[in-house]
């Protein structure tokens, strides 16, 4: 049986599909067979970061509908075999996306994966709902701002009440904390909030500090999931997480702003 | 021996302690289209700004046909009935709404005044109401109680452990409820008897939902948006800052709302 793991924000462009193909990528190198599905049906991007985006044949809507088989529409990474991506549809509509069909694929998923990761549009729309009513954890990505630990705690409120687990009255949704977007230095002049005022408000097993980095957008760009990136701040960053996802206690590291040398200190001011 | 016609009451002395008459009176009415406390003071307010003398004691009917379908229940009731009281109002019953609104206006010691009572003046009225009821409101987001998840409870207390989210609400109809974890801002908690807080209580508070004005709101950390005992509110900004942060509990002293250090 695997366990659904639904990467949720109230707001959109905070990290979700970033982080969903980190996490996916992160558990699958660590040996667990994991699928890793865009739901943001009309703006599918996620196929655009793992780099599959051009051996697109069919989709997650022509499997509810269908049209396609599950081993016709997966898509195998080409870096990791443990891994594979069930795309979003460009083109069709959100409503296609039944609660039905959804729990259909999920359930013949959850047959041969460990981990099915559900990249969730932004909101409490059609598709966000359909993404988090299946899972058993939720990831909510947050950055440290005032608007975006407001709209998640809201998310987090639905979350509670609008899921399988709930309407059943089973275990609660376990849920997660990430937070993305991480300048120290910005936080250490006020302009952000800090972890620590992030938690007091949301009272959340923190799963990992992901920094503001420009290795995200080269990783992106280049079809590479950042987690790859193993030099960079935010591959590091996320492999901690995957860590931390799977039980591992593993300190968090990137909060405080890099001590700047004698030289850059005094041109800088 | 003769039986008297009239509905005069005699004593056993034969002098006259009562009489039941029928009279009809012209009153105000306040129909609601809004079900967002906040928009309905802010406009309130501006209207009473204008003719305060107009508003004092005066004796108010509130109409709710025009909330109609807008799914709060009878929640921000005790809210509304505060704040006309505030302006000097003195509503004393409700016309239209639903049956959870009847509950909360009878738990208020509200008349609810069936259409029985109230002689429609023209059918035109009637009639004219129900388009509105599905015309937009100026303000495009939904008021906060949309997506409100009411918890009910059964046993006359409601214990919850995890933290009340933005937008849920948690009603304890009939007794107290205690909340072991934080509240959030823009969760509000409801209660007919005591409200009891472990966490933060950054969110609203309002207890005594039935009218008990015995109901008192304990926090350990009193940070809230807005706290009610028995529709007697105040506001984030009326909440003095030495009381801020501290354990605290909140209680009405000859109607008074007040709060003391713990
Ligand atoms: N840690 C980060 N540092 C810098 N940019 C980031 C970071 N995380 C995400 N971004 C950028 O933010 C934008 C939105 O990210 P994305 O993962 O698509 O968010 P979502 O799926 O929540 O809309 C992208 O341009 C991405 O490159
Ligand atoms: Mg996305």
């Amino acid at each position: 049986m695997a366990r659904i793991i639904v990467i949720t924000s109230g707001k959109g462009g905070v990290g979700k599909t970033t982080t969903s193909a980190a996490l996916a990528m992160g558990l699958a190198q660590q040996g667990k067979r994991t699928v890793v599905i865009d739901f943001d049906v009309g703006l599918r991007n996620l196929d655009l970061i793992m780099g599959c985006e051009r051996r697109v044949v069919y989709d997650f809507i022509n499997v509810i509908n269908g049209e396609a088989n599950l081993n016709q529409a997966l898509i195998r990474d080409k870096r990791c075999d443990h891994l594979y991506v069930l795309p979003a549809s460009q083109t069709r509509d959100k409503d296609a996306l039944t609660k039905e069909g959804v729990d259909r694929v999920l359930t013949e998923l959850s047959e041969g994966y460990d981990f099915i990761v559900c990249d969730s549009p932004a909101g409490i729309e059609h598709g966000a709902n359909m993404a988090m009513y299946f899972a058993d954890d939720a990831v909510v990505v947050t950055n440290p701002e005032v608007s975006s630990v407001r709209d998640s705690d809201r998310m987090l409120g639905i979350l509670s009440s609008r899921s399988r687990r709930a309407e059943n009255g089973e275990e609660p949704i376990s849920e997660y904390l990430l937070l993305t977007r991480y300048d120290p230095e910005r936080v250490a002049n006020g302009e952000m909030l800090s972890v620590d005022d992030v938690q007091e408000i949301l009272s959340l097993k923190l799963l990992g500090v992901v920094p503001e980095s420009k290795a995200v957008l080269n990783a992106s760009n280049a079809g590479v999931p950042v987690i790859l990136d193993r030099e960079s701040d935010a591959g590091q960053a996320y492999n901690d997480m995957v860590s931390r996802y799977l039980g591992e206690d593993v300190p968090h590291r990137f909060l405080n702003p890099e001590k700047k040398g004698f030289l850059s200190r005094l041109f800088k001011g | 021996m003769a039986v008297n016609s009239s509905s005069q009451n005699n004593d056993a002395d034969g002098s006259r302690s009562f009489e039941l008459k029928a009279a009809s009176f012209t009153l105000p009415i306040i129909r609601l289209m809004d079900n967002n406390v906040e928009a309905v003071a802010a406009r309130l307010g501006k209207k009473v700004e204008k003719a305060p003398h107009f508003f004092r004691n005066t004796p108010v009917v509130i109409d709710l046909s025009g909330l109609a379908g807008s799914g709060a229940g009878g929640a921000d009731l005790p809210l509304l009935v505060g704040l006309l009281r505030g302006y000097g109002m003195i509503p004393f019953g409700v016309r239209g709404g639903s049956k959870e609104q009847h509950a909360a206006a009878e738990a208020l010691e509200l008349a609810v005044l069936r259409d029985s009572y109230v002689k429609r003046d023209k059918t035109k009225e009637a009639e004219g109401a129900e388009p509105e009821d599905s015309a937009p409101s100026e303000q495009a987001p939904q008021p906060r109680a949309s997506q409100g998840q009411a918890q009910r409870a059964n046993q006359g207390f409601l214990l919850v452990t995890r933290p009340v989210r933005s937008g849920q609400r948690v009603y304890a109809a009939g007794g107290d409820l205690s909340i072991t974890a934080a509240v959030s801002s823009g969760a509000e908690l409801m209660a007919d008897g005591n409200i009891h807080v472990y966490g933060p209580l950054r969110g609203r508070a309002l207890a005594g939902m039935s009218g008990n004005l015995e109901a008192r709101i304990f926090c350990q950390d009193l940070q809230a948006e807005l706290v009610s005992i028995a529709g007697h509110y105040r506001v984030s900004e009326n909440i003095p800052s030495e009381m801020r942060g501290v354990p605290v509990q909140i209680f009405l002293d000859q109607k008074v709302l007040r709060i003391e250090k713990l």
